[in-house]
C-alpha cells in the first residue's frame, strides 16, 4: 500500500476507539456511586461516532466522535435508610450503568481498535516493502 | 521489438495501484465500523480489469448532460450490499472486511514479488556477465 492515507483512517479509528474505551471505564467506575436523588446520580455516557470526509485527505472517509451523550434511562432506586445520603423515605439512587453491556462493549471496541491497528502495520509493512523495490 | 519499461513490467504496476486503492478504501470500512448510517465501499476488480483491458462496450454520451454509467468509471467506489441489516444503518461486516484487507495485501504483495523478479531479469540482463 503506498497510500499514505491509511494511517490517517486507521489512526482516526484508533482514537475515536480510544474514547469509546474511556467512557467505558468511566462508566464502570463509577457504577456503584450512589446519589441522593435521581439528577444527582452517574449516568452512563456514550460517544457518538460520526463519519468525516476529510478534504485535507482527499475525501478518505475518517472517523471521529461527534459527541458523548449520556444516558437517559431510569437508574435503579434502592431503599437503604441507613445509607448517609438517603433522602427523606430512605431511598438511594444507583447510576444507570449495566455493568454487563458494557463489558460488551468494552470487548467489540477493543477487538475494532486491534483490527485497525493491524491494518496500519500491513499497511507500514508492504509500504517498506515497496520502498526496497528493485533492491 | 520495442522494448519499453511499460512493455517490461507488464500489468503489475496498475495492480499495485489498485490494491493500494483498495486497500484504502477497506482501511475506511474498518475504521467505521461502528459509525452509524456509513455504507461500505469497495471496487470490483473485474471491471477495472475489463476497462484497462478496453474490452467492455460503453454507454455512449451524446450530450454533455449524460450521466456516466457506473460501470464506464471503474475506479469509482461502489457500496456494498449488506449481508445482513442492522439496526444503526451500518453496512460494515468486520469479519469480511478483514478478510479483504488481508487478502487484498497478499496480491499487493504478489505483484511486488512478480516486479521484483521483473527488475532483477532486466538487471542481468543489461549486465555485461
Amino acid at each position: 500500500m503506498s497510500d499514505l492515507r491509511i494511517f490517517a483512517i486507521s489512526g482516526s479509528a484508533l482514537s475515536a476507539q480510544s474514547v469509546r474505551l474511556n467512557t467505558i471505564a468511566s462508566n464502570m467506575a463509577n457504577a456503584g456511586v450512589a446519589g441522593s436523588s435521581p439528577e444527582e446520580s452517574y449516568r452512563a455516557r456514550y460517544p457518538v461516532f460520526r463519519t468525516v470526509s476529510d478534504p485535507d485527505l482527499g475525501g478518505a472517509r475518517t472517523v471521529d466522535v461527534a459527541a458523548v451523550i449520556e444516558s437517559n434511562q431510569p437508574g435503579e432506586k434502592r431503599y437503604a435508610p441507613d445509607h448517609p445520603l438517603a433522602d427523606e423515605q430512605g431511598y438511594i439512587y444507583m447510576p444507570n450503568v449495566n455493568l454487563v453491556e458494557q463489558m460488551a462493549d468494552m470487548i467489540a471496541a477493543s477487538r475494532s481498535y486491534q483490527s485497525n491497528l493491524e491494518v496500519m502495520s500491513t499497511a507500514r509493512e508492504l509500504m517498506i516493502q515497496t520502498l526496497q523495490l528493485g533492491r | 521489438m520495442i522494448l519499453t519499461l511499460e512493455n517490461a513490467l507488464g500489468i503489475h504496476p496498475a495492480a499495485l495501484e489498485f490494491r493500494s486503492a483498495r486497500g484504502k478504501l477497506l482501511a475506511e470500512n474498518l475504521a467505521n465500523d461502528n459509525t452509524p448510517n456509513y455504507k461500505a465501499r469497495d471496487l470490483s476488480f473485474k471491471s477495472v480489469l475489463e476497462a484497462a483491458g478496453g474490452k467492455r462496450l460503453q454507454l455512449q454520451r451524446t450530450h454533455q448532460g449524460h450521466l456516466v454509467s457506473p460501470d464506464d468509471a471503474p475506479l469509482v467506489p461502489k457500496y456494498r450490499v449488506p449481508l445482513h441489516a442492522s439496526l444503526d444503518g451500518n453496512t460494515v461486516t468486520t469479519q469480511m472486511e478483514q478478510a479483504e484487507f488481508t487478502e487484498n495485501a497478499l496480491r499487493y504483495q504478489a505483484s511486488l514479488m512478480f516486479l521484483n523478479r521483473r527488475l532483477s531479469g532486466l538487471k542481468a540482463a543489461l549486465s555485461d556477465q
